[in-house]
């Protein structure tokens, strides 16, 4: 038996394991679930092709499908899709947060993710489109796994972006103050921390980071309108698996959730896949709610 | 004339149709406060239902059953109620916002399952030759609009009396006292939870009622009719018409249905064939948007009653 | 006059303050003890100061300059540290990370010097340093809490009931702590329900009714003051 499945699993859960750290420093500062999170992904896969194809040149960086452009687009992309995140902020989701109903954010998110997605569909039509349609040579590793270069420098992407955001996390005085306000809000600012730099931070990191997964998702399979939107449920699954404000709960849910993903494709059939993440998430919420490294609510 | 007489019904009965789901999700968030955003796959849970137990037998499929409709369709509503209870019952000790990420993801695999399970489903082909009420009369179109049209209305009228008898009973006073008073809900605690859930199950029940009926109506259910879109449509009928009204919901169900395809004829005919589904795009971005505006400027919607602060 | 509160009017909702009109002052270095009935406003007093609780008449000066309108989280900026009464301290950070996170208005290097100096004034909190501070004992939190709050070297110092929920023995370690912060130049104000500890240290004292100060005292004299013990202070004197 090949055992490709689990390199699949990795790489996709790779991708979940991305967006889900958005999802779960939205959820544990912002406090609310943004269902428009997906909508980053695409929105900053879309923005990133714009971008290439702005540069114009196809210079890849063989054996990579891609080259320097992309790069160069990754980020311009990741700082346009966190302004994005920002202008939505300030237009909608500041002024309904601070009427106190964390329900109606959520519900807001549930419009403009609605528009959001339906806008790209507008621009771009509905129709799936790449960055690159080059085909690439795997190299076999053993026991059946066969690897790409793109799947080797996205991997390590992902490994370079998650250490550097745990880092942050635990070791910038920002990240201390994102902990400490998801913590306790009241006391946060009696010890001085500035709240809208926090929820500015925390806009900015969990857009971005959905930008590199959606621009991962588009140079590995395709960009699509709609492929934030088939994202979001294992992303939620993974926050909630990992437990809520947890970083590496984040990753380690979005792992264990494309592996899961990639074994029912092997073992089930490919058309079950997306009922994985609803499984494990129902499986979370009945067994252990608060999740792998959750803490119990005061 | 007679034509644009038969197509009125027609529309007033899908803009009915609309308006019964949109009661069912009155009682859950206008009423209780519950964030639904599967609403689309409850209501296919109920159309499936009551397609599956009473439309002919047909090889590869599961069915057969011939049961009547109105069999069928209290049927839709047990199953759905039951659904959406398990679903309540799974999240609603937990976060509110617990309960609308599940719910969305009960509208993934429903979706999932119609698409996928062709023995039970029928797969994107879906169920045909679902009985219709007055088929004798199919092929006096204006004659069999009216009717259902009638049948529609009865059952519509006949939930919303009874949820408004609901939301001015003991049980609905609960519930709105829940929804408004935390410190209450904490005080009933697990019977807080109970109320809560059987609150979600009655709306899901109504939702697939509205399911069933629909696809009796129109005699033919394929996955595609429970994309999210129906949610969005739904949702953005309530909070137009005003949450917490049933009346609001009714009226805003037929509004923006009215809006939805008005502006879909308009387009229609206005822009150039190749531009067809980029605008029809625009249309849910207007909606979305309006949905957005709505919760900013107008929370209590259009046509509800005023409710106090 | 390092701190001057004039005609105070705060309240959580439009309409309906809690507290209606207080006045207070409290000197450099002194030690001012707010004590009155439950109800009295006395916590609503100092969270309006910190900025906490919607002002909407009155004035607050620190050290002359008008603070009434700062918004709570630039409050140590002006050199005003608070200590709530509960959920003081961030539970999922080790001690260290409380004391950290607390210095951000320092500049950067000045940082570790300063928990240093923290640890050298709190040896106890210095020993658990890595220690959830969730995990700490209910006389530690407070510790770390003051530790906190100390950490941006302010000017006033303001504790909700620093005593309550301690056993006697830790309430007398809290309290010559914050003698040995004053004896430092820093000036306390304290609400308190255990009249009798606050008192012992305090140097001037108010009892707050309704909302606004209705005595003012030296702490010994209010002590000894009959009708105000009987009626305020919940103790009866035997003689």
């Amino acid at each position: 038996m090949s055992l490709q499945f689990l390199l699949d699993g990795v790489i996709a859960g790779s991708m979940i394991g991305l967006g889900a750290i958005g999802v779960t420093l939205t959820y544990s500062i912002l406090r609310f679930s943004n269902f428009a999170h997906g909508d980053f992904m695409a929105w900053g896969a879309y923005a990133a092709l714009a971008v290439v194809g702005a540069l114009g040149g196809s210079t890849a960086l063989k054996p990579l499908s891609f080259g320097l452009p992309l790069l160069v687009a990754l980020v311009v992309a990741m700082a346009l899709t966190a302004l994005l995140a920002l202008v939505l902020d300030w237009l909608l989701f500041a002024r309904l947060r601070a009427r106190g109903q964390s329900i109606i954010v959520v519900m807001a998110s549930f419009g403009a993710s609605m528009a959001l997605r339906s806008l790209l569909e507008f621009i771009f039509t509905s129709r799936p489109t790449y960055f690159s349609r080059a085909i690439q040579m795997a190299t076999p590793l053993g026991l059946g796994i066969k690897i790409t270069a793109d799947q080797v420098a996205l991997l390590l992407l992902t490994l370079v972006l998650v250490v550097g955001m745990h880092l942050f996390m635990a070791h910038s005085q920002r990240g201390r103050e994102m902990r400490a306000y998801s913590q306790n809000p009241a006391l946060a600012k009696v010890v001085g921390i500035d709240v809208a730099a926090v929820v500015r931070a925390t806009w900015v990191i969990g857009a971005a980071l959905a930008c590199a997964s959606g621009v991962m998702v588009g140079v590995l399979v395709q960009i699509r309108p709609l492929m934030g939107l088939s994202l979001l449920l294992p992303m939620f699954a993974a926050a909630i698996l990992g437990g809520i404000g947890s970083v590496r709960g984040a990753v380690l849910g979005g792992l264990i959730i494309g592996l899961s993903e990639a074994a029912a494709v092997q073992f089930v059939g490919a058309e079950w896949r997306q009922a994985v993440a609803f499984v494990i998430l129902m499986a979370v919420l009945l067994i252990r709610p608060i999740g792998l490294f959750g803490v119990a609510e005061r | 004339m007679i034509d644009l007489l038969g197509y009125g019904a027609f529309f007033l009965s899908t803009a009915l149709i609309f308006g019964l789901i949109a009661l069912g999700l009155n009682l859950q968030w206008g009423l209780t406060g519950l964030f639904n955003v599967g609403i689309a796959g409850f209501v296919a849970i109920g159309a499936y239902s009551s397609a599956i137990l009473t439309s002919p037998d047909t090889p590869d499929r599961i069915g057969g059953f011939g049961w009547p409709i109105v069999a069928g369709w209290l049927a839709a509503a047990l199953i759905t109620a039951g659904a959406a209870a398990f679903t309540g019952y799974a999240t609603l000790r937990l976060k509110a916002d617990y309960l609308a990420i599940t719910t969305f993801g009960v509208a993934v695999v429903v979706q999932l399952v119609a698409l996928n399970a062709q023995g039970l489903t029928g797969g994107p082909f879906g169920v045909a030759f679902i009985p219709r009420p007055f088929a004798s009369v199919q092929d006096q179109a204006v004659l069999f609009n009216f009717a259902n049209l009638g049948v529609i209305a009865v059952v519509t009228l006949a939930a919303y009396l009874a949820l408004e008898r609901l939301s001015r009973s003991p049980w609905g006073r609960v519930l709105r006292a829940l929804r408004e008073d935390e410190r209450a809900a904490i005080a009933l605690g697990k019977s807080a939870q109970s109320y809560r859930i059987q609150a979600f199950a009655v709306g899901g029940a109504v939702m697939g009622l509205a399911g069933a009926v629909q696809a009796h109506f129109i005699g033919f259910i394929a996955p595609d009719n429970y994309l999210p879109t129906l949610t969005f449509q739904v949702w953005a009928m309530l909070m137009v018409g005003g949450s917490g009204s049933n009346r609001g919901a009714l009226l805003g169900s037929i509004v923006v249905w009215a809006i939805w395809v008005g502006s879909g004829t308009v387009t229609a005919s206005l822009v150039p064939q190749d531009w067809q589904a980029r605008a029809a795009s625009l249309q849910i971005v207007a909606i979305g948007v309006m949905l957005c505006l709505i919760l900013l400027w107008r929370p209590q919607g259009f046509f509800g009653p005023r409710r106090r602060q | 006059m390092i701190l001057q509160v004039k005609g105070l009017i705060a309240g959580y909702e439009p309409g309906l303050s809690i507290v209606k009109g207080a006045s207070i002052h409290a000197a450099e270095g002194e030690i001012v003890v707010i004590l009155g009935p439950n109800g009295a406003g006395k916590s609503s007093l100092i969270k309006a100061i910190a900025g906490l609780v919607p002002v909407t008449g009155g004035q607050v000066l620190l050290d002359g300059r008008d603070i009434t309108a700062v918004p709570a989280h630039l409050m140590v900026r002006q050199g005003l540290a608070f200590v709530p009464q509960t959920e003081n301290i961030f539970p999922l950070m080790t001690v260290e990370e409380n004391l950290r996170v607390s210095g951000g208005i320092l500049p950067r290097s000045g940082v570790s010097p300063r928990i240093a100096e923290m640890y050298e004034a709190f040896p106890d909190l210095a020993r658990q340093r890595a220690l959830m501070a969730g995990s700490l004992s209910g006389g530690q939190r407070q510790m770390l809490a003051v530790a906190r709050a100390l950490i941006v070297r302010p000017r006033v110092l303001m504790l909700d009931e620093p005593s309550a929920g301690l056993s006697p023995k830790l309430v007398a370690q809290v309290f010559a702590q914050l003698q040995e912060i004053r004896s430092r130049g820093l000036t306390i104000v304290l609400v308190e329900q255990n009249a009798r500890a606050a008192l012992a240290i305090g140097d001037r004292a108010y009892v707050l009714v309704e909302g606004r100060e209705a005595h003012e005292g030296k702490a010994k004299t209010l002590w000894d003051d009959p009708i105000i013990a009987e009626l305020y202070l919940g103790h009866r004197r035997a003689s």
